[in-house]
């Protein structure tokens, strides 16, 4: 796959967005809103022009300050998705994805099962047929990179989760390098094989989603992580719980109903720690050796198994807690959430 | 004291009402009138009369000709002041809001000294050869000048109103500056520009103050509806001349409006509040 990379800096109102980013799959670049995301797409797409730097798919340079280059958006192999989609309003589904590949619109239509749409206006569409068709026109024009500003955010919680999977098997099945805008954790980590968290123009930490949930580089980046997120199959069981047999091989109770992969949310807050496994309430314990301990403030992220769990400065020293020594995490079967299904 | 509270109310609702009809008679009665004052046929006879139908070919021909010099000058300008903003943009509107404002009188008085035989640039039309003392050319002129402000800043408005990221979405996908243009933000300006269009059109047909000063009002020639109706009125019995082109006038006028209103594109001629999302708005 094609790496693309992007170092530049643009000044915006509040803040100078700085930003170094390789992508070669999927990277998403979390942070809250008006942390420059949708502008590090911008930059990319050529819509913006940074003051410094330089952009470029593999050697194929769009922008760079030092050669006084700057390609124009139509000049640039780019496929961007808009944040509520901006298709065409004059225009029927047909005619958008025409306007990106006229000669690949029949056989987009139909890779995105959405041919039965083709003579309906975009304001006739639910949610997650604009997005079918705002991805089609897109990909339609054969970009070497994929943007997506938001693809979730315009959605409803129902169509959500459903989208969010189609969404993951469509990023595989292009196979481009992908940069997805995101101020959700969730969605990021269900997405992305890396997460970048940008606050304030810059980057504050990047890895893959459960290093950041285990080791997050400083306070913000741990509530901004959020939850720990276990992927696996469900499987029912007659009490009404399901049982959750994790990639590892772990099994987690969670009280909601779910059925295949599912991925399951716990925050590290809900689970606790001890030396010896507990005699409580708590239908899941996870034993094993403690894999890193994280520091920031008072607070101290344990990673132990599949989880990281998140306990007071106090509590770490008066259970004596040391990395690779044996503990166990536990935590509620109502402390999960089933966050997202999809079919294996 | 609930009697004088009854009365206050009564006296209240009475003057509401008084106003209304008031302004509903007095701005109906005039138009009407030129229908009532002389019976139908004779009015329909004048229609023949040469004061007319010369009137009518010059009104026309010069209207005609403005609106395309207004459309092919006028768009391109609307467009860049709407998609840039530079300084001076604001004075470069004001500009071309002013004559919407001024007095035609004045824009006459101005239209001669620049353009007349001894204005600014008499000297270089005489040098290209165009005149413009007393023509055709002078008419268009002076409708162009007072008639074009009223596209030009609708026009303005409806470019302004299109949504950016559907420009951007377009340019993402391989689309240049002029494909994006006319297949992108013409299209959805497009309403805006016609109600724009229809305003400046109608204008200009009832254009008076300006085309006389700088044109004059020579039958067949400079004389244009308008003008023809002040001719006519001045002249003796010419009152059933004047009365038959005003009813044309009022009839066309009339049917621009219905078909804007028709067309829907009336309600929208006012600037669209549209959220306009720059890039850098994240």
């Amino acid at each position: 796959m094609a790496t693309l990379s992007t170092a530049f800096t643009l000044p915006l109102r509040s803040f100078v967005l700085d930003v170094s980013i390789d992508v070669g799959g999927t990277v998403a670049l979390v942070g809250p809103s008006g942390a420059g995301k949708t502008s590090v797409l911008g930059a990319v797409a050529g819509l913006v022009q940074p003051s410094s730097g330089r952009i470029a798919l593999d050697a194929d340079a769009w922008f760079d300050s030092a050669q006084g280059l700057f390609l124009q958006p139509d000049e640039r192999r780019v496929g961007l998705v808009f944040q509520e989609y901006a298709l065409f309003p004059h225009m029927n589904v047909r005619e958008n994805v025409a306007f990106g590949g006229k000669n690949r619109a029949d056989e987009y239509l139909e890779r995105f099962r959405i041919s039965h749409l083709a003579g309906a206006r975009p304001t006739e569409l639910s949610g997650g047929e604009r997005q079918r068709v705002a991805l089609a026109r897109a990909l339609a024009r054969d970009p070497g990179v994929l943007l997506l500003d938001e693809p979730l955010s315009a959605l409803d919680a129902n169509t959500r989760a459903a989208v969010r999977g189609e969404l993951q098997e469509l990023l595989r099945e292009f196979d481009l390098p992908t940069l997805l805008v995101t101020h959700d954790f969730e969605d990021a980590a269900a997405l992305a094989e890396r997460v970048s968290v940008i606050v304030d123009g810059r980057l504050r930490q990047s890895g893959t989603a459960s290093e950041l949930v285990a080791m997050p580089a400083d306070a913000f980046v741990a509530s901004f992580t959020g939850a720990n997120l276990l992927h696996g199959v469900a499987e029912p069981s007659a009490n009404g719980s399901t049982r959750v047999h994790l990639d590892d091989g772990t099994v987690v109770t969670t009280a909601d109903a779910a059925g295949g992969a599912v991925t399951l949310a716990v925050y590290p807050w809900d689970i606790t720690v001890g030396m010896a496994p507990p005699s409580d309430s708590a239908m899941n314990v996870i034993g094993g050796p403690v894999r890193s301990v994280a520091e920031f403030g008072n607070r101290v992220r344990v990673a132990i198994g599949p989880v990281t769990a998140e306990i007071t400065g106090e509590s770490l020293t008066r259970i004596g807690l040391r990395p690779g020594a044996v503990a166990y995490a536990s935590f509620k079967a109502t402390g999960t959430r089933v966050v997202a299904e999809a079919d294996r | 004291m609930s009697w004088r509270r009854a009365l206050t109310r009564g006296v209240l609702a009475a003057l509401y009402f008084l106003a209304i009809v008031v302004t509903m008679a007095f701005l109906v009665l005039p138009v009407v009138a030129i229908f009532a004052h002389v019976p139908l046929g004779r009015l329909l006879r004048q229609l023949s009369n040469p004061i007319v139908t010369d009137a009518l070919i010059v009104s026309f021909k010069t209207v005609a000709i403005s609106q395309v010099v207004i459309l092919l000058f006028g768009t391109p300008t609307a467009y860049f002041l709407a998609s840039r903003r530079f300084r001076g943009r604001p004075l470069l509107v004001t500009f071309v809001e002013l004559p919407i404002v001024l007095p035609p009188a004045v824009a006459g008085i101005g239209l001669i000294v620049a353009f007349g035989r001894f204005g600014l640039l008499g000297s270089t039309f005489d040098f290209l050869g165009i005149d413009v003392s007393f023509n055709q050319t002078a008419v268009v002129l002076a409708i162009t000048f007072v008639s074009g402000p009223f596209y030009v800043r609708q026009a303005i408005a409806s470019f302004d109103a299109v949504d950016r990221r559907l420009i951007a979405a377009s340019r993402t996908l391989g689309a240049g500056p002029t494909r994006t243009f006319f297949k992108v933000t013409l299209p959805l300006a497009r309403g805006g520009l016609t109600a724009g269009e229809a305003i400046s059109l109608a204008r200009g047909l009832g254009e008076f103050g300006a085309t006389i000063m700088f044109a004059g009002s020579l039958q067949g020639v400079t004389q244009t509806l308008p003008l023809a109706v002040y001719e006519t009125f001045e002249a003796q019995n010419g009152l059933d001349v004047a009365l038959a082109i005003s009813a044309v006038l009022v009839i066309v006028s009339l049917a621009i409006l219905l078909a804007l209103k028709g067309s829907g594109l009336w309600e929208r001629s006012r600037p669209a509040v549209t959220a306009i999302a720059q890039p850098e708005a994240n």
